[in-house]
């Protein structure tokens, strides 16, 4: 079995990627998909707020989804889905099994990964005490409730300011659920603002800055949730414990991008991402191999994940079109992270094939308020631009005009913040 | 009727005991108060098949280790367990840690270790380099292991099972009576259960079920130890199991591989500890990891993917406790099971099975005594066996458990084992499904839809552990229809 672009994941940024690189021409296209249905994460997703950038409307995620579910119907692209890769080789080999067509290797000319990303648990951030059901990531209540119809808790208590908390704070409530409080353990809140304000904010749930669960009790479902106030270093401050009686505990504390699959080709892996090291057409290292999504790195808004899967799926249709990397892989620039600055997409640039501008994504480490984006080479200030407040619950983007590129002459870019007053 | 033997307790030694027995021509009946087998110590300790240099020589530990840890390798061949004998050391930091080297050397020379030799510096840092530039030297033991210490305990029980022995779960022993040569067990939930011979293998309780019987020559004490389980990107930084220098509380804490491929790190031991709770605490955890770092420099705690923790049996009699009791020569004891037991389990069941069949318990060998066990493990299949168990059974094809790659067919054949899962993490016991760095955030949903399926029973039904851990409160307000 061979096809020009296999696509491994159907969620919105495989869609999307597969659909980008059909339509510029890239041949035969394939996407795997291990559920047993196309859209990915947005199936569960029956809240409303998706699509107001790109399709300059409201959607539900199941509605999100749909629309590029009905865009393939005549593009040609084959679909297996319930098909779980398990590995990938450097020369685009892909083994993957499923139920129908048993144990396969397919061939690909360019590989797109768009396998998404995982929730955090527990165990990763080492909440203590004994272990009760009734403790489970905000993603796997938000499936038990949308997708199986079933309830998971009834008093429930809500670790981590992540969106996916923050909905299900109010999905829960909706569905007569009581919700305590959610708590988290930075100053600041790690979601979207609109999603505290319609879906704590309205609801009256209260949110604990600088707190955090430092114990969970009961001995067969959960009985109570101990929280106490956190200081600058993160530690429990003894003597502000408050106990919760709670049957739930959701945990929104972070997703993590899922690249198993694509260290098994020897993709490099940037720690701060957690997902692939790319170039501005989301290629990894391994050449031929393209990501996107929060394979890559975890997005805020899915319509930003479509937007980069565009560009991962023209790069793999180039790729195939031109028998190579088009123009070979030419000069690098890379994109050093400055003050407050936690990680860029792309973290490198092919010079020579900047057309008119990039667009670079990134993301800041700390509230940063009346802040000035450098862009630097060495000492030389190239460009800079104002915001007024920047999160690092928000992601970034920055638009880089060739011309930065030629003024750089051939050193690294860095990309920094500072503070209004410093930048004087 | 009337049961020749009842064994209290379904852990490593419960079940071992259940398969010595399960050859003879004897009704056994295994009783455990949970809704599992290996719900105790036996799923929460360091997984290890210790070589046997431990022990004080004389002592029953040092008696049971090596013939156990033999043994282990022998049972776990038949029964298909997951067990590797990766060879472990001992770690010396300073001239004080040599001495005590040096003494577990003789210890092992004297109760017959196979292979023991003390290693210098160099040599470590050559078979292990990520260990400390401290280390002085080290103890090393060839024959020591790793194991799924839940998974051997299963197959013991399910071949007991398979031979003919009663497993009786929820049945949680509150009182033992005795008319003429019958005890009398009863229930909490006022069941009875009556049999010729106990053996008490209650493990933390043993003392307890011990004094229902009229002995109260020994007591028990918990002593709870928290561990660190990383992720597989940890689980290559050693090929053996790193202990350091054992102390006054025990073993210390340890830095292993685990049969999985994961890495496992603890554990602490806090002495006193209540009988029913294996909750962590910070100031454990916190102990367990700057212990860690005096060998290596080299983990990652930040791949962390679960802590737990478990309780050990200390004797007040500081060895294990293994036979009749001076109360009642029908009643047997099996207790204060603290490390080593896991390695000496299956050398205690063959010597308290002989001491059971002089006692009067029928001797007579079964015909026709099921022996194997096999399981599918798709992920370690090669690539035409992959295919071929696909072709076969088309729900080997669907992978659920993503993380350890565990598929529908895998759940399915173990939820019609000999003795079927009722739990999520029942499942997760027997074919992995959960175990790895999502922790079931992905399967758990439909690891809970195949177990409702495939056992008949409403999703509110299926528990997340022991019995009562429900996962489901009641449906959505128009949802469960599916």
């Amino acid at each position: 079995m061979y096809y020009n672009v296999v696509v491994i994941g159907g969620g919105p940024a495989g869609l999307a990627a597969a659909e980008e690189a059909a339509r510029d021409g890239a041949g035969s296209v394939l996407i795997l998909e291990r559920d047993r249905e196309l859209g990915g994460i947005l199936n569960q997703c029956i809240h409303s707020g998706f699509g107001l950038h790109y399709f300059k409307e409201q959607l539900t995620g199941p509605e999100y989804a749909q629309r590029f579910i009905d865009r393939l119907s005549g593009t040609g692209i084959d679909v297996k889905t319930d098909t779980m890769v398990l590995n990938i080789t450097p020369d685009k080999k892909i083994y993957a099994v499923s139920s129908k067509d048993g144990y396969m290797c397919i061939e690909a000319g360019a590989i797109v990964l768009a396998m998404g990303c995982r929730e955090r648990t527990r165990g990763a951030i080492s909440i203590p005490g004994e272990r009760p059901s009734g403790v489970f990531t905000a993603g796997a209540a938000q499936r038990y409730l949308n997708i199986e119809g079933y309830m998971c808790g009834k008093k429930v208590l809500i670790l981590g300011s992540g969106d996916i908390g923050l909905i299900m704070a109010r999905r829960m409530t909706l569905e007569g659920a009581e919700v305590k409080a959610v708590v988290e353990l930075m100053p600041y809140s790690n979601g979207l603002k609109r999603n505290i304000a319609q879906c704590l904010n309205d609801y009256d749930i209260p949110l604990y800055l600088s707190h955090t669960v430092t114990d969970i009790r009961g001995k067969t479902r959960l009985e109570q949730a101990v929280v106490s106030e956190v200081d600058e270093h993160f530690v429990p401050i003894p003597g502000t414990e408050t106990v919760f009686d709670v049957d739930t505990l959701l945990l929104s504390v972070g997703l993590i991008p899922e690249n198993e699959v694509s260290k098994t080709a020897g993709v490099e892996i940037d720690r701060r991402t957690n997902g692939a090291v790319v170039s501005e057409d989301m290629m990894t290292g391994v050449e031929g191999i393209f990501a996107c999504g929060n394979v890559l790195h975890v997005h805020d808004l899915v319509d930003f994940v479509t937007h980069e899967a565009e560009k991962a799926g023209k790069g793999a249709a180039e790729y195939i079109k031109n028998k190579g990397v088009p123009g070979g892989e030419g000069r690098v620039t890379r994109l050093l992270n400055g003050q407050f600055v936690g990680y860029t997409v792309p973290q490198k640039v092919h010079t020579e094939r900047v057309d008119k501008f990039i667009e670079v994504l990134f993301r800041v480490k700390n509230v940063v308020n009346n802040a000035v984006v450098l862009v630097k080479a060495g000492d030389d200030v190239l460009m800079s631009t104002k915001r007024q407040q920047m999160l690092p619950a928000e992601m970034e983007k920055l638009i880089l005009p060739k011309k930065v590129f030629d003024a750089a002459a051939g050193r690294d870019i860095e990309i920094t913040v500072v503070k209004e007053d410093e930048a004087k | 009727m009337v049961y020749d033997v009842a064994i209290i307790g379904a852990g490593v030694i419960g079940c071992s005991l259940a398969r010595e027995l399960s050859r003879y021509r004897c009704s056994v009946a295994l009783v455990e108060k949970e809704n599992d087998v290996a719900m105790g110590t036996t799923r929460a300790n360091s997984a290890i098949i210790h070589a046997g240099y431990d022990p004080e020589p004389g002592t029953l530990m040092a008696k049971y280790n090596v013939e156990g840890n033999r043994l282990a390798g022998d049972i776990c061949e038949e029964l298909d367990v997951p067990f590797r004998r990766c060879g472990s050391f001992v770690l010396a930091f300073d001239e004080g840690d040599m001495k005590t080297v040096r003494h577990l050397y003789e210890n092992g020379l004297k109760n017959g270790v196979p292979g023991v030799r003390v290693l210098t510096a160099a040599e470590v840092k050559a078979m292990e380099p990520n260990v400390s530039d401290e280390v002085a030297g080290a103890l090393y033991a060839p024959s020591a292991g790793i194991i799924n210490p839940w998974e051997f305990a299963l197959a013991m029980a399910e071949n007991a099972v398979e031979n003919g022995v009663k497993l009786v779960l929820n049945f949680k022993v509150s009182g033992l009576e005795k008319d003429g040569d019958v005890f009398a067990l009863e229930s909490e939930s006022g069941e009875r259960l009556e049999a010729r011979f106990v053996v008490n293998c209650a493990g933390v309780h043993s003392d307890e079920v011990a004094g229902m019987a009229g002995d109260r020559s020994f007591s028990i004490d918990a002593s709870k130890g928290q561990y660190y389980l990383l992720d597989k990107s940890q689980g290559g930084l050693f090929d053996h199991v790193m202990f350091q220098c054992p102390g006054p509380l025990g073993k210390g804490v340890l830095v292993s591989p685990t049969i999985h491929g994961n890495l496992i790190v603890g554990p602490d031991a806090i002495p006193g500890s209540p009988r029913d709770n294996v909750g962590t605490d910070r100031k454990g955890l916190a102990y367990v990891m700057e212990h860690a770092k005096k060998m290596t420099g080299a983990i990652n705690f930040r791949e962390n993917i679960r802590n737990f923790a478990g309780l050990r049996s200390q004797p007040s009699t500081g060895d294990f406790i293994v036979g009749p009791s001076e109360a009642d020569s029908h009643f047997f004891n099996i207790a204060g099971i603290k490390s080593p037991g896991l390695s000496c389990a299956p050398a205690i069941a063959a010597d308290v099975k002989d001491m059971l069949l002089k006692a009067g318990v029928p001797g007579e060998e079964k015909e026709n005594v099921v022996r194997g066990r096999r399981v599918v493990r798709f992920r370690d299949l090669g690539d035409g066996e992959k295919a071929e168990v696909i072709k076969k059974d088309p729900a080997y094809g669907r992978v659920i458990c993503r993380c350890e790659t565990i598929t529908e067919g895998e759940i399915v054949a173990c939820i019609h084992s000999p003795i079927p899962p009722v739990s999520i993490d029942g499942v997760k016991r027997r074919c992995n499904a959960g175990m790895g760095r999502c922790q079931g955030g992905f399967c758990g949903p439909r690891v809970l839809e195949i177990l409702s399926r495939e056992l008949g029973i409403p999703p509110e039904q299926v528990m997340k552990d022991r019995a009562g851990s429900y996962v489901l409160l009641g449906k959505t307000q128009k949802g469960g229809d599916r």
